[in-house]
């Protein structure tokens, strides 16, 4: 019988550059942090996408439930005074 | 397009080249034969980095999970670069109209000039991992000395090589240091790997007449040179990998004179068999 031993699974943040902040890019499988990060370096940044790696156990993440979207995200909904959008935003304002 | 393989007639390469670099007093000359020199010499360094990366190629949907994959065809996309650029250096300054594909698809056997190390059969994970611990150290090494090439092309190629090269011995290391330091099995194997391939590395640091002439020119690094560097730095990894240097009863020889292992045969002929089917066939 062959033991299977899966790696554990990482999430990966990349930050395009400098002056972002990092954004979720994927997930990817490895054995201990420093190889989850050269993965992550193999596998989302071989196009130059980035300047800076995140990664993180997937297992450390708490999420939130889809079961809990009506209470967790809906009384936002009618809640337009909650937007900065009562005033203008300078031209030169970038990222914003 | 003209066939190229009229082109091989000369095959001036392997040990024409080192012939030329001396006149019969052992006298080093200029002009032509340092061109011829310069042509092999960017020959043999592109020729390591053509035949490794068409090893790694062979892991991609084979390694062990498919982030290696990628990781393996990524250096081996970084060698298959260097490659480019070295082919197309020496088929230019040989000066005899043959391009970096003449050079890589329709040359026979004997007329590669690659160490035996980069051809042999990539085995296990860990015999592989060996192989790119063993020619990465070596290669960079080679490239951190190469960048001050009174050559500006190879001191270009290497200059932008060394930062790839980088990687790779970091990725080959990290490899080494897990398989190991890891289970009784990954330790074993690991420490096969590194047998299998220990024949295999004197021959990256064997520096000939050609090589040497070129050294004192300030365009070359003479292999032999990097040795200490590179033991020093293997001993190191080997050492936290709890792995034992190997030792060997024998020694591969002869691959910069066109002396291959019988696997590179194999290997050239699915490298080759596109191209010489389809003689100019592009998409």
């Amino acid at each position: 019988m062959s033991v299977e031993r899966d790696w554990p699974l990482w999430e990966v943040f990349v930050r395009a550059k400098r002056g972002l902040s990092h954004q979720h890019v994927g997930s990817l499988h490895a054995p201990d942090p420093q190889m989850a990060l050269r993965n992550a370096r193999d596998v989302y940044t071989r196009r130059s996408e980035g300047v800076s790696i995140w990664v993180v156990p997937a297992a450390e993440i708490v999420a939130s439930s889809p079961d809990e979207k009506d209470a967790f995200f809906d009384p936002a909904a009618d809640k337009a005074y909650r937007h900065p959008t009562f005033y203008d935003i300078p031209a030169e304002v970038q990222h914003l | 397009m003209s066939h190229p393989t009229t082109s091989l007639a000369g095959a001036p390469f392997a040990s024409g080249g080192l012939v030329s670099a001396h006149d019969s007093a052992g006298t080093p000359t200029s002009g032509p034969a340092d061109r011829a020199s310069l042509a092999v010499y960017a020959l043999r360094l592109g020729d390591d980095a053509l035949v490794l990366a068409q090893r790694l190629g062979e892991w991609v949907a084979s390694a062990p999970q498919i982030e290696e994959d990628i990781a393996l065809g990524n250096i081996g996309l970084d060698l298959l670069g260097q490659a480019r650029t070295l082919l197309a250096y020496a088929g230019e300054t040989e000066g005899a109209g043959r391009s970096e594909d003449d050079l890589a698809y329709v040359r026979e056997e004997r007329a590669f000039v690659n160490v035996q190390l980069v051809e042999q059969p990539n085995g296990d994970f860990a015999v592989s991992m060996a192989r790119q611990l063993y020619f990465s150290t070596y290669q960079f090494a080679l490239y951190e000395r190469l960048q001050h090439s009174a050559d500006a092309t190879l001191g270009g190629v290497a200059e932008k090589a060394v930062k790839e090269v980088a990687y790779h011995r970091d990725h080959a290391t990290q490899w080494v240091l897990r398989l190991g330091d890891g289970t009784d099995e990954s330790h074993r194997r690991m420490q096969d790997g590194l047998a299998r391939m220990w024949p295999f590395v004197a021959e990256l640091f064997e520096a000939d007449d050609l090589v040497r002439a070129l050294a004192t020119g300030g365009v070359a690094v003479d292999p032999s040179t990097l040795r200490a560097e590179w033991d020093a730095y293997v001993d190191a990894v080997l050492a936290e990998a709890t792995l034992a240097r190997p030792t060997s009863t024998w020694t591969a020889r002869g691959g910069r004179r066109g002396i291959h292992s019988q696997p590179f045969g194999f290997l050239l002929a699915e490298l080759q068999h596109l191209h010489r089917s389809h003689p100019g066939a592009s998409w």
